[in-house]
């Protein structure tokens, strides 16, 4: 028995952390607002270069033929950067893509990224260089071009999306690789969540130990510690749900939709409560724009409903467990 | 990562297993009474015959040397197969560590086989009227007796779980009276039959005769009575606090298994909305704790382990068993009001935010140690 990252993943983790600290500062965060930023152009090459756009393609594809408990790893550092773009859904269409020989030229390379669209409103429809439609086991692929896409203005401005009415032309796709993209999309957000809302008490905790007030800081009010405490319970309980989850994905397990139901469930409500609990400790302060938590908070209320609010999975998981609902009196 | 159990391992709960299901007594009453109490000494002592009782200890002690790996597994067969509470879980879980930890070689022979076999019946005396939560400002006295080569013992202890029906009292006395706070304690290990211990049970909230006060009127104990050395007795306790918080206390199979008997009762009836949602979250919740300590004892095996880590186990198994008995109460609607398995729960459950530390000092520790905010 051995349930957490392994040596390789943690090995990995701390090299994107220690990349992330100089490549995606809160300033680039911030610059990913504007479509024409070069920083996020930038940022994503460095991310190409490094492999980890293409962590999930088979080197015989020319990715790291890496699974999924290096990408929940890789993606949850990345959500405490804060990287803007369609990251996780880059990260996972690439496979899909590629296992049709439609893998587009410079994804793996970070200069052509992935929007995957479900609903309408396509979170990056502006930015992205195509489009993989998701439709009932199948899958489509829309180029940039022919998308024509309406751009919609959105919370968080760094998600530049589009509502997109054409269709593409249906890819090859087997119906188990769209499925288990579906879970990575899930999957991936989850670990994406986790890594904002670890940002968001990072941020938080660093704070209220500085600022001052009754002549004390105000971290030392036991008011301000245990919403801080309860918070990251939630989300102390949720990395092993998304951990189990990989795992299952990574072996095949028959309940990996379940266990990927339960870890963004969980997830979703981790991270939105850090962000209610994280914005309320700091008062007035962080409920501005020039202040950074608001970069992570918006990121978050945006992420915690993408690929399945935690009232969607939870219809899910109640499925699973034969639960019959009462409809009349 | 690897979930994998190992041939042993999974030889070992197989055997567990089908000895828990053959031998689980059936309909146990409370153990939290007179009569419940000698009931369940009888299973405590079939357990220890079948060398059940104590499966993490070493043979020599009753024991089987199982790994933590495998005690996960016995926890999760013994709650799958019904097992009832342990009351002697205060001696075994709590106590035990601390003897293992800090008790010299002829204090662990001597308490750890009459512990094991239920015969030597231990309650914790560590809070008294002025002192709860704040624990250091504990006043019960321990004065030291050159003569007779011991010390005499004076205080009241209360909250003391089952101490009506123990025979015996680990606890925590100020044996240095020129200090104060944690300093100069010293943990004491007192026979309830001594000449000077008066103890009277009285009811908790569910009306079992559960808590008692210990009133200790010069009370003589003999040197061989410290456990861990005079004046450590706060750092000797803080190593048993940590198992009481934590896993040791509280496993997860407890939860799994009250959740698959949650969902069995939710599946005989349709079940309304909202509430669909809660057992949904109960089962969510019990799977994260089991998954949270798989984790944990990978984690401290590899080295990587957290001070303050067991608050985190406390906030959330507190929380979890009463999640899950609410979603009863509210599935069984107006027969939530008979008095059975989960109006029993529910009441037990709502102690959980209490002992073993409020979850308000748990929320402290965490804030403080994990998240690093100033103390007061």
């Amino acid at each position: 028995m051995y349930f957490a990252l392994s040596d390789e993943a943690r090995d990995l983790r701390d090299g994107v952390r220690e990349v992330l600290s100089t490549a995606c500062t809160p300033a680039i965060v911030r610059s990913a607002w504007d479509i024409d930023s070069s920083s996020v152009d930038t940022l994503w090459t460095t991310l190409g270069a490094l492999g980890l756009v293409g962590l999930l393609v088979p080197t015989a594809a020319g990715g790291l033929g890496l699974g999924d408990e290096v990408a929940v790893a890789v993606l949850e550092e990345a959500g405490w950067a804060g990287v803007p773009g369609p990251l996780v859904e880059t990260v996972v269409a690439a496979p899909l893509l590629a296992a049709v020989g439609a893998l587009p030229l410079g994804l793996l390379e970070g200069t052509a990224r992935i929007a995957v669209q479900r609903a309408p409103v396509v979170a990056y429809g502006q930015q992205g260089h195509g489009i993989v439609q998701l439709i009932d086991g199948g899958a489509r692929w829309l180029t940039h071009a022919a998308a024509r896409p309406e751009p919609v203005e959105t919370v968080d401005g760094s998600r530049q999306a589009a509502r997109i009415s054409e269709q593409g032309t249906l890819l090859p796709a087997a119906p188990e690789d769209v499925t288990l993209a579906t879970l990575r999309l899930s999957l991936g957000t989850a670990a994406f969540l986790l890594g904002l809302a670890r940002r968001q008490i990072d941020l938080t905790v660093a704070y209220v130990s500085e600022r001052t007030q009754f002549g004390v800081p105000v971290g030392s009010f036991q008011a301000v510690k245990h919403p801080l405490a309860d918070a990251v319970v939630g989300t102390e309980f949720a990395w092993p749900a998304v951990l189990r989850a990989a795992h299952s994905l990574e072996t095949g397990d028959p309940d990996s939709d379940l266990h990927v139901s339960m870890a963004k469930a969980l997830a979703s409500d981790a991270a939105y409560r850090v962000s209610r609990t994280c914005l309320q400790a700091h008062g007035a302060m962080a409920y501005t724009v020039e202040y950074d938590l608001q970069l992570f908070i918006k990121r978050t209320w945006a992420m915690v409903a993408d690929w399945g609010s935690a009232a969607e999975h939870r219809d899910r998981i109640a499925a699973h467990l034969r639960l019959k609902e009462r409809t009349a009196l | 990562m690897d979930l994998q159990e190992t041939e042993q391992e999974r030889t070992f709960r197989a055997e567990a297993r089908s000895w828990l299901r053959e031998n689980v007594p059936r309909d146990l009453p409370s153990g939290d009474s007179a009569a419940g109490f000698a009931l369940h000494l009888e299973w405590e002592r079939q357990l220890f015959d079948a060398r059940w009782a104590v499966v993490s200890w070493p043979a020599m002690y009753g024991g089987r040397d199982a790994s933590v790996w495998e005690w996960l597994a016995f926890e999760e067969e013994y709650y799958q197969a019904g097992g009832p509470q342990r009351v002697t879980q205060n001696g075994i879980f709590l106590l035990a560590p601390t003897v293992f930890g800090f008790g010299s070689k002829q204090q662990q022979d001597t308490l750890l086989p009459r512990m094991a076999s239920a015969q030597d019946l231990w309650c914790q005396g560590w809070s008294e009227p002025g002192a709860g939560s704040d624990l250091a400002a504990l006043t019960s006295r321990a004065t030291r007796d050159e003569a007779r080569s011991g010390w005499v013992l004076s205080g009241h202890k209360t909250w003391t779980t089952r101490g009506a029906f123990c025979t015996h009292l680990f606890g925590l006395f100020r044996s240095d009276p020129e200090s104060s706070r944690h300093h100069g304690l010293t943990y004491f290990l007192v026979p309830l039959d001594t000449p000077g211990v008066t103890v009277r049970g009285f009811a908790r909230l569910d009306g079992d005769e559960g808590f008692a006060d210990v009133f200790l009127d010069d009370v003589f104990v003999p040197d061989d009575a410290v456990l861990g050395g005079v004046g450590q007795g706060w750092s000797v306790a803080m190593a048993t606090t940590g198992s009481e918080r934590g896993l040791t206390l509280r496993s997860p199979g407890r939860y799994t298994a009250t959740v698959e008997r949650l969902l069995d009762l939710a599946r005989s009836r349709p079940v309304r909305g909202a509430l669909k949602d809660r057992l949904v979250q109960a089962w969510m919740d019990a799977e994260a704790y089991r998954l949270f300590t798989l984790r944990q004892v990978t984690d401290e095996q590899a080295g990587r382990g957290r001070t303050g880590e067991s608050s985190l186990n406390k906030l959330f198994w507190s929380e979890l068993d009463i999640g899950l008995h609410e979603a009863a109460l509210d599935l069984l609607g107006t027969d939530a009001e008979v008095v059975g398995p989960w109006s029993k729960g529910f009441q037990f459950s709502l102690a959980g935010p209490i002992y073993a530390g409020t979850n308000e000092v748990q929320r402290n520790i965490v804030a403080e140690r994990l998240l690093g905010l100033p103390r007061r």
